[in-house]
């Protein structure tokens, strides 16, 4: 039995270890380690609750709008603010296009070469090339000159010697499957897609100043004014160039995500039975109207029962710290709910430089959220589930059609391959509903609602004296929730349980698994060398892991010592 | 377990040989146009705060240069820094990886995983010791010998000092790289630091901002192969062609706080007509960076055009000197430098504002490390 070590692995963001045991060719059990710490939790004790978004949102640089969003949230139902609809419209723009973008990016730059083997491409045909891409999408670069084009482009850059970035990879592995074709179309894609993300997300740069980061956010509303008759706010001008970029970002996920999706999948079916997880869902919904009414709806799915959709109610949330490398005063195996959460740092692992983590003790970063003591997977497949078994029309139209385009049931979403369809299918889900929220933006400043920004609220000095509130919100990645507690108008306790906490997770007190660990286990291994499969199957979640470890506690030590008198 | 040089997976029978085709020429035969190399000079010789007859200079000298190799390490990060990397336009991402450099580590892009990476990065910095460039995103954590980060089972201090001390030059990308950043924020619970305080010895330009502005990065590096040096920095590090003028200076509503014309509200008629942001809080009268000029997501905006304050974020200690961000910037007793030779405004004489010495500014609000009880001056 061999135990294999991945570390660190790439196209991710942050720095997440795998340890994983192979027997016989498959994986039979797995650990997930997050490596990085920084502790903005307590570094957010006592600031200013309105500049919160602004610090939450360095949590992560790639899901770059979510920890704002969740954070305004929390603030706003701490304090009882209601925001314009407006703001609330822009936010919901905001959102829409972070997870057009974020998907299109994850799966060409960060997971679509554990399935293609560009080097494959070099031996495609590019007439046959061309006469695939027609054969699945009417998008206009399809012709055998330009494939030949971007076949040429890559020979010579192999031909120099210098693979850069694609040195040293799987190349060849047995497990890659694409005729060479499929893996030329897919670079070409590659190539676009990098050309594509950087001009839709023009949106935020319009919206909010930049991206990343954006500078946008208030609480009691957002930044960016309206006014049809200024240059120096929203007008006709702004508003038609994001109607331009949406559509852009509409026609690359219609015309080429979703048909390469369906095209490489149609090649790894054996991936629909692989990766299963937890087989717990959770989703907190999405996209607010102005009565607070969510389009995506929230919801959990318990043991992969698409016959029962579970409410999900905040309270039940705890984290654990059994296997993470930090105290807990409310003793071993007991969890805190997030309002009570705390966070004492204590590396008890190896010393580096180290081989192996002790994976009997403690051996994260991440800390372990549990729903009612359970485990619970969250993101895009996630939001599909609980939206396909709430009878989401516009979601069950996609699922059905992509499980019948592939020619398989409902059970084939609890899967590797399952998660990385249902991104495709949330990121046509978004790229269709985000147009909508702007022509009701449109359609709401065209009858003269200026408002950006409910002011009531701004000073402190109209705050109470105590008080403490949720924010949550589905992020590219998943159910992410933020919970804070204002005292003397400063931060007085601070919470973030993000996506890739719960499905990062290292096991609880009860040894549960947390779903990247759950997912890997049968997960079979043709090289344990060259582990391709594990790479498949922990991309299929997106990882996240500077925004998973945060740990938020901004009151650190007083408040062990408040609960322990 | 781990096999140090591990190479032989993929690529080995094209090696990394040391080719003499200089950048001119490689674009040549990838079919880009000398027009657009032309063009790509122009822009960056305006990035790099040059006059516009230097561009064919530029041109020359980077068709005499190699493909240099640049080797990219994520520590204390958010990643932004390499977000920011993608949106980048002149040059675009896509020509970077292909065309200008040989980008032979970038943790979230390269297709290798694991210790095929280490070996890649390995391989990197011993086939290239002393002339690759490396680039650093996060601050790297002092405390407790460095456990809080860790890669490959290596800690990111000991990953620095090999692998920023070999190279030619260090890019501190950002201001957690440049100065440790949000995790070096009060009370810094895990020692973070910049590269500059991790590895003493390393040759380190500084690109604060948060995130960096890709084009003072690429800027940064095309100056290095124009002039065969790094450029010229300030006191903090920062090249003076990106960071030589305060935002307050250059930005395009100062003409609004000369005549007292200011936000007072989030949305009343002042925001609505892009009037002065200072009393919401703006940081840029004491903040260094081309913000205005340069402005991000191919020049489509930038914070103050967009509506919000500048946060100061490309000044060191920002985080905590710097915040509550909506809290305006003090008045200062006396003026640097540099405000004699600024117009201070009428708003100014109208009772209405104060002007700032910028240095000053710092240095002062740097004892004030616990957050201020006051959120509005007047």
């Amino acid at each position: 039995m061999a135990k294999i070590v991945v570390d660190p692995i790439t196209r991710i963001e942050g720095h997440l270890r795998i340890e994983a045991e192979v027997n016989n060719g498959t994986i039979i059990d797995a650990w997930s380690s997050a490596t990085m710490f920084r502790g903005i939790e307590k570094i957010l004790k006592g600031r200013d609750p309105r500049d919160a978004w602004f610090w939450t949102q360095r949590f992560c640089g790639v899901c770059t709008t979510v920890h704002s969003i969740a954070s305004v949230r929390a603030v706003e139902n701490a304090l009882k603010i209601k925001i314009p609809p407006n703001a609330e419209l822009i936010r919901n723009i905001i959102i829409g296009t972070q997870n057009i973008q974020d998907h299109v990016i994850h799966f060409y730059h960060l997971h679509a070469l554990d399935w293609v083997d560009i080097t494959s491409g070099l031996k495609a045909d590019p007439a046959k090339t061309s006469a695939l891409a027609a054969s699945i999408s009417d998008w206009p670069n399809n012709s055998a000159t330009y494939f030949k084009g971007v076949q040429d482009k890559l020979k010579a850059f192999v031909s120099s010697g210098r693979l850069g970035p694609f040195a040293n990879a799987y190349w060849g592995h047995p497990a890659y499957k694409l005729p060479p074709e499929a893996n030329l179309m897919a670079t070409a894609h590659y190539l676009e897609a990098l050309e594509w993300q950087k001009d839709v997300i023009k949106v935020h740069a319009i919206l909010g100043s930049k991206n990343p980061h954006p500078q946008t956010f208030l609480v009691g509303g957002m930044a960016i004014p309206i006014d049809p008759d200024s240059q120096n706010a929203l007008n006709a001008d702004k508003l038609i160039e994001i109607k331009r970029l949406l559509k852009k970002a509409q026609d690359f996920v219609e015309k080429v995500y979703i048909p390469d999706l369906l095209a490489v999948a149609s090649f790894y079916k054996d991936w629909a039975a692989i990766g299963g997880g937890v087989g717990n869902y959770m989703c907190y919904g999405e996209f607010p109207d102005a009565n607070g009414n969510m389009w995506f709806p929230a919801g959990a799915i318990l043991d992969k029962d698409l016959s029962k959709v579970v409410k999900v109610d905040q309270g039940k949330i705890a984290e654990y710290v059994d296997h993470s490398w930090f105290d807990n005063s409310a003793g071993a195996g007991k969890g805190l709910h997030p309002y009570d959460g705390e966070t004492e740092v204590r590396y008890t692992g190896p010393k580096p430089p180290y081989e192996h983590l002790d994976t009997n003790a403690k051996y994260s970063f991440v800390k372990s959220p549990r729903y009612d003591e359970k485990a619970m997977e969250v993101g895009p497949l996630s939001r599909v589930l609980v939206a396909y078994a709430s009878g989401h029309k516009e979601t069950k139209a996609f699922v059905d059609l992509v499980l019948g385009k592939l020619g398989v049931g409902a059970g084939a979403l609890f899967s590797t391959l399952g998660r990385t369809a249902a991104r495709g299918i949330d990121c046509l889900l978004n790229a269709q509903q985000t147009p909508k929220f702007l022509d009701e933006l449109i359609n709401n400043i065209s009858k003269g609602d200026y408002r950006i920004h409910a002011n009531e609220k701004w000073e402190p000095a109209e705050w109470p004296a105590e008080a403490s509130g949720y924010g949550m919100h589905e992020a590219p990645r998943g159910a992410l929730g933020h919970w804070i507690k204002i005292k003397d108008k400063k931060i007085f306790n601070y919470q973030a349980v993000v996506p890739s906490t719960w499905n990062a997770s290292p096991r609880d007190a009860k040894g549960q698994r947390g779903p990247y660990e759950a997912a890997l286990v049968g997960t079979p291994i043709a090289d344990p060398n060259k582990p391709l499969e594990i790479l498949r199957t922990i991309h299929s979640f997106d990882p996240c892991l500077a925004c998973a470890v945060h740990v938020l506690d901004a009151n650190g030590n007083e408040m062990v010592k408040v609960k322990v008198s | 377990m781990r096999k140090k040089n591990d190479v032989e997976h993929g690529d080995a029978k094209h090696g990394f040989s040391d080719h003499d085709c200089s950048i001119g020429q490689i674009l040549r035969e990838r079919g880009v146009s000398r027009r657009d190399f032309l063009k790509f000079c122009s822009v960056m010789t305006a990035a790099m705060a040059l006059p516009a007859s230097f561009a064919p200079r530029v041109a020359q000298a980077l068709d005499e240069v190699k493909r240099p190799t640049l080797v990219w390490l994520e520590m204390q990060s958010c990643t932004g820094d390499s977000e920011a990397l993608l949106r980048s336009a002149n040059p675009t991402v896509a020509e970077i990886i292909l065309d200008i450099l040989s980008v032979d580590y970038h943790e979230t892009i390269m297709a290798a995983a694991g210790h095929q990476a280490e070996a890649a990065l390995d391989k990197a910095i011993a086939d290239f010791k002393g002339k690759y460039i490396c680039v650093v995103e996060g601050s790297i954590s002092m405390k407790d010998d460095g456990v809080y980060g860790t890669t490959g089972g290596k800690t990111h201090l000991e990953r620095a000092r090999q692998v920023c001390g070999g190279a030619l030059a260090t890019i501190a990308v950002g201001t957690c790289a440049s100065y440790g950043g949000i995790a070096a924020a009060v009370p810094n619970p895990t020692g973070a630091v910049g590269v500059r305080e991790a590895v003493p010895g390393a040759t380190v330009v500084n690109l604060p901002g948060c995130p960096v502005n890709a084009d003072n990065l690429t800027a940064t590096i095309v100056h290095y192969l124009v002039f065969g040096k790094i450029p010229a920095l300030d006191s903090h590090g920062r090249p003076l062609f990106a960071y030589g003028k305060r935002i307050h200076d250059n930005c395009e509503r100062r003409p609004h706080f000369d005549a007292g014309q200011y936000v007072e509200q989030w949305g009343d008629e002042g925001h609505r007509k892009g009037f002065c942001l200072y009393k919401m809080g703006c940081k840029g009268p004491a903040t260094f960076h081309n913000c205005p000029s340069q402005r991000y997501n191919e020049k489509t905006s930038w914070p103050v055009a967009s509506g919000h304050g500048c946060a100061g974020c490309s000044e060191p200690g920002f985080w905590d000197t710097m915040s509550p961000m909506y809290k305006r910037l003090p008045n200062v007793p006396g003026f640097g430098v540099e405000a004699t030779a600024d117009k201070i405004g009428i708003g100014l004489v109208a009772g209405a504002a104060a002007a700032f010495a910028v240095h000053g500014v710092l240095s002062a609000l740097r004892k004030d490390k616990e957050p201020a009880d006051e959120t509005k001056e007047d």
